[in-house]
C-alpha cells in the first residue's frame, strides 16, 4: 500500500486516490470549493493548491539526507491542485505552508473580486463556504477599487431553484450534479472571463426530482430555495437528525426548526442510504402537514359531538369501549408512517391485552413515484418495520383489504387505528362509517377524526424519538426536532437559541405546544386499565423490548444505531463499518 | 464592666458638639451660600435635557425615503445579549430584495448596550436620544416597526457621531 506524508504526517492510502481524498480519509482538511466526493473532478476553483514533492535520490538510488539525517524533498516549483493530483508512494505534501497559504489568499482575492459581498441579505450566510474561507484563508481586506460586475439576480432555473449569478463563483458543482447525479444535463457555462455565468438550456427547465440538492452543494448563496427564501437565518434554527417519511428509502435528514415550526428539511450524509442527496418531494411535501392542521389535544365523542378532554378521561373512555367487544370483533390497524416502537406496542397490546389477532397496516404504494435513484414505490417509511414486529393479520380473512366486508357482515365492530388516515383511498373511510366504534391515534385532522369516538392526539416522527426500517431492512434511529408538552423537558439544548431562552412574554416563542403523545405511551397507559404493565417509560424501553423479543432485532440498541447510522435487520453482530463522512464545512451537511 | 459603654460617641463629644446648634448654623450657612450660585438642577418635565450625539437612548430604525434602511439581516438580533430584538425578513421586488416584515424590540429586555448599532452593516439601527420610556403594560413595551421608525433627519447627531468614532 502506498504511503504519503502530509505536513510530515505519514498516511497510508490506496493508489489511484487523489491527495484530497487521502487527506479526507484521514481527517485532514484541504480547503476547496469545486471538489465534491460524489462528483467528477473539475479542478477549476484552484483553492486546494498544495505543495507536492518527492524525496531526492542519490545516483546509487538511495535517499539524499541533510546534515541532520532528514530526507531532502524536492518540491515542485509550482503548486498542484490536491483534487486532481494522484498520490504516489513516498510523496510529500504541504498544506500548512507559507507558499500554500499565500496561494490560498490570492485565490480568495480573485474569487471575491466580483462577489457582491451581500451576506446580510443572503440565505447562505452562516453556512457559506466562501464566507468561512474569507475568514480563515483570506487577507481580510480587498485591494479591488474598480466597480464590480453586475449580473442577473433571481433567475428561476426551475420550480424549486433560484439562481443569483452575481454570487456565483463558477465552481461548476451544480453543472456536474445535473449531468452526473440527476441525469438532466441542461446546465452549462456561457460567456467567458469575468462575464461567465450559468444558464439553463433554451426551452429547458431544471426540474428533475433531485433539483434542490444543488442548493446544498452550492458553496455560496448563488442557488437558493424559493420555498425557504428569507424565512429564517440559519443560526436561529435548530437542526436535529431525523429520517425522511416521504418513501421507504429512509433518507437521513436534518430538520430545521424555529419557533416550534419546521422551516426546512435538508439531507444528512449517510453513505449506506442516501449518500448526500434527497428528493425534492421529501423536502417540500410533508413538513407543512406537520406544521398545520394538527390534532393538539385528545378528544372524545359525547352525544355525537367531539369534545376535548384530558388524557386520563380519553384513555379510560377508550378502555370502557374496548371492554364492550369480544376480541374477534376488534380490528387493529397499525401504520407504516409510525415508528417501529409504536407498531410493536400496538401489536403487543392487540395480542396480549385485547387478545385479538386481527392486526394489519395500510400499504401505501404508488408505482409512478419510484425512480431509479432514491425514490421507491412504497410511500410508507416503515412498512418493513411493521412486518418485522408482527403487524400482519393471522388469516387473510381479517386483513385490512377485507375490512369493508367484515364491517358490513358484522364480524368487525370496533376498529382501533393508529396514526393512519387512509389519505390515498376514500373507500376505507366509507367502510368505517358503518363501524360501531372507532378509536384512533391521529396526528392531523381528517375525515377520520370526525367520525372517531376517541381521538388520541399523536406525535409525528419529528416530535418523538424512534426507529424506521427502510426498504433495505435498515433500522434507522431518529430524534425529536419539535417540542411538545410531552418531550419539553428533554428537548432543552436541542432547541434553537431563541426558543431556548424565550420567556412567556416574548412574542417570538408564541407557537403553542401541542399536547400530543407517541402511541406507545398511550397504549401502555391503556394496557394498565386492563391490569397489564408494559413497563415503558421512554421510547428506548420499547426498543429494548423489541430487541429482546423480536429475533431479527437482537443485539440492537439506540446507541449502536446512532453510531453505525443504522443497522440492517439481523446483522447487529456484523453491522456496516462506521464511515468517516465528508462534511464540507460548518453547519452544512454536504 | 461593659467596656463598650465607655467609648460611645456621645461620651467623646464636648458640650457644644452635644447641643448641635453650631453645626445646624453651619449647615444653614452652606445652604445660604449655594442660593447665590448658578443652579445645578433643572425643572425636569418643563425643562428637558437634550443629550449629545454620544448618548445611547432607545434604539430606533432609520427611515429614509419613506422606507426603512434595514434589510432584515438579523445580525442585531443575533448580537443582542438580552435577546430583545426579533426580526422576520420577507422578499420585495426592489434591488435590495429583502425587508423586515416584522421588527420588534422588547424594551423591557433592552439594556442599551448599543451592540445592535455597532454590528449593523447598513447603519439602519441607531441609538436615539429618547430616554423617556414609560410603559403601562408588558405588551406595550414591545415596540413594532411603526413605533421604531424615525426619519433620518432627526438622527443626524448620532449618525455624525458614528461616522467619526465607530
Amino acid at each position: 500500500m502506498p504511503h504519503i506524508y502530509i505536513d510530515g504526517k505519514r498516511i497510508e492510502t490506496q493508489s489511484g486516490k487523489t491527495i484530497i481524498e487521502a487527506a479526507y480519509d484521514n481527517g485532514l482538511y484541504v480547503p476547496h470549493f469545486c471538489w465534491h466526493p460524489e462528483l467528477s473532478v473539475a479542478g477549476n476553483c484552484r483553492m486546494c493548491l498544495v505543495e507536492v514533492g518527492l524525496p531526492k535520490r542519490l545516483p546509487n538510488g538511495e535517499f539524499e539526507t541533510d546534515s541532520n539525517g532528514n530526507i531532502v524533498v524536492s518540491y515542485m516549483p509550482k503548486l498542484q491542485i490536491a483534487c486532481a493530483t494522484q498520490v504516489a508512494d513516498g510523496m510529500h505534501v504541504r498544506i500548512n505552508h507559507d507558499k500554500v497559504i499565500k496561494a490560498q489568499e490570492a485565490v480568495m482575492e480573485f474569487l471575491l473580486i466580483n462577489h457582491p459581498l451581500d451576506c446580510p441579505i443572503c440565505d447562505e450566510a452562516g453556512q457559506c463556504k466562501l464566507q468561512e474561507y474569507a475568514f480563515n484563508h483570506s487577507r481580510g481586506e480587498s485591494r479591488f477599487e474598480e466597480t464590480k460586475n453586475h449580473k442577473d439576480k433571481r433567475v428561476p432555473w426551475g420550480p424549486n431553484v433560484l439562481f443569483d449569478a452575481e454570487r456565483c463563483i463558477s465552481c461548476s458543482r451544480c453543472i456536474r450534479f445535473a449531468k452526473e447525479i440527476a441525469k438532466q444535463d441542461v446546465l452549462s457555462f456561457v460567456q467567458r472571463g469575468d462575464h461567465v455565468t450559468i444558464k439553463v438550456q433554451d426551452g429547458a427547465k431544471f426540474d428533475n426530482n433531485y433539483s434542490m440538492n444543488v442548493i446544498d452543494i452550492c458553496p455560496v448563496g448563488a442557488l437558493t430555495s424559493p420555498d425557504f427564501r428569507f424565512k429564517s437565518r440559519v443560526w436561529d434554527m435548530s437542526f436535529n437528525d431525523s429520517i425522511c417519511m416521504g418513501c421507504s428509502r429512509g433518507c437521513n435528514i436534518q430538520i430545521g426548526v424555529r419557533n416550534n415550526e419546521i422551516l426546512r428539511i435538508e439531507p444528512k450524509t449517510n453513505m449506506y442510504v442516501n449518500k448526500y442527496w434527497m428528493c425534492d418531494y421529501g423536502r417540500l411535501s410533508y413538513y407543512k402537514k406537520i406544521n398545520e392542521n394538527r390534532v393538539v389535544s385528545p378528544a372524545v365523542k359525547k352525544n355525537g359531538v367531539q369534545t376535548e378532554v384530558s388524557w386520563d378521561e380519553a384513555i379510560s373512555t377508550a378502555a370502557s369501549i374496548l371492554r364492550k367487544y369480544k376480541p374477534s370483533e376488534m380490528m387493529f390497524v397499525g401504520s407504516g408512517r409510525s415508528s417501529t416502537e409504536n407498531n410493536y406496542a400496538l401489536a403487543r397490546f392487540a395480542k396480549n391485552v385485547a387478545k385479538s389477532v386481527n392486526l394489519d397496516f395500510y400499504e401505501r404504494t404508488d408505482q409512478s413515484f419510484a425512480d431509479d435513484f432514491l425514490r421507491t414505490n412504497d410511500l410508507n417509511p416503515n412498512s418493513a418495520g411493521c412486518r418485522n414486529v408482527g403487524v400482519s393479520p393471522a388469516s387473510d380473512k381479517f386483513s385490512l383489504k377485507k375490512l369493508s366486508e367484515n364491517i358490513t357482515n358484522g364480524s368487525i365492530k370496533l376498529v382501533y387505528i393508529m396514526d393512519e388516515d387512509f389519505d390515498l383511498e376514500d373507500k376505507y373511510i366509507q367502510a368505517l362509517q358503518k363501524a360501531e366504534a372507532i378509536i384512533i391515534h391521529s396526528t392531523n385532522h381528517s375525515k377520520l377524526t370526525e367520525i372517531a369516538d376517541v381521538v388520541f392526539a399523536s406525535s409525528y416522527f419529528a416530535e418523538s424519538e424512534g426507529t424506521f426500517v427502510n426498504t433495505d431492512n435498515r433500522v434507522q434511529y431518529f430524534e425529536p426536532a419539535l417540542v411538545t408538552t410531552e418531550n419539553l423537558h428533554r428537548m432543552g439544548m436541542k432547541m434553537s437559541r431563541l426558543d431556548k431562552f424565550g420567556a412567556a412574554n416574548d412574542r417570538w416563542t408564541q407557537k403553542e405546544l401541542r399536547n400530543c403523545r407517541p402511541a406507545w405511551k398511550v397504549l401502555s397507559l391503556l394496557a394498565s386499565h386492563f391490569s397489564v404493565n408494559f413497563n415503558y417509560n421512554k421510547s428506548e424501553d420499547v426498543f429494548n423490548d423489541i430487541a429482546h423479543n423480536v429475533g431479527s432485532f437482537n443485539g440492537m440498541s439506540y446507541r449502536l444505531l446512532k453510531k453505525h447510522q443504522g443497522i440492517i435487520v439481523g446483522k447487529s453482530s456484523n453491522p456496516d463499518p462506521v464511515r468517516h463522512n465528508y462534511e464540507s464545512h460548518y453547519m452544512k451537511p454536504n | 464592666m461593659n467596656i463598650n459603654s465607655e467609648n460611645i460617641e456621645k461620651n467623646r463629644m464636648n458640650f457644644w458638639e452635644k447641643i448641635y446648634l453650631p453645626e445646624i448654623a453651619r449647615g444653614l450657612g452652606l445652604t445660604l451660600k449655594r442660593m447665590f450660585r448658578p443652579k445645578m438642577t433643572r425643572q425636569y418635565p418643563e425643562e428637558r435635557w437634550e443629550p449629545l450625539g454620544s448618548y445611547r437612548g432607545r434604539p430606533v430604525l432609520v427611515e429614509e425615503d419613506g422606507k426603512e434602511r434595514c434589510v432584515a439581516c438579523g445580525l442585531c438580533s443575533r448580537v443582542c445579549p438580552a435577546l430583545a430584538i426579533e426580526v422576520q425578513a420577507a422578499e420585495t421586488t426592489d434591488d435590495k430584495e429583502r425587508f423586515p416584515a416584522k421588527f420588534e424590540i422588547n424594551m423591557l429586555r433592552c439594556i442599551y448596550c448599543g451592540y445592535c448599532e455597532e454590528v449593523c452593516p447598513e447603519e439602519a439601527i441607531v441609538m436615539s436620544k429618547d430616554y423617556e420610556l414609560v410603559f403601562a403594560s408588558q405588551e406595550s413595551a414591545i415596540m413594532d416597526k411603526e413605533q421604531l421608525l424615525v426619519p433620518v433627519a432627526q438622527l443626524q447627531d448620532r449618525l455624525e457621531f458614528l461616522r467619526r468614532y465607530k
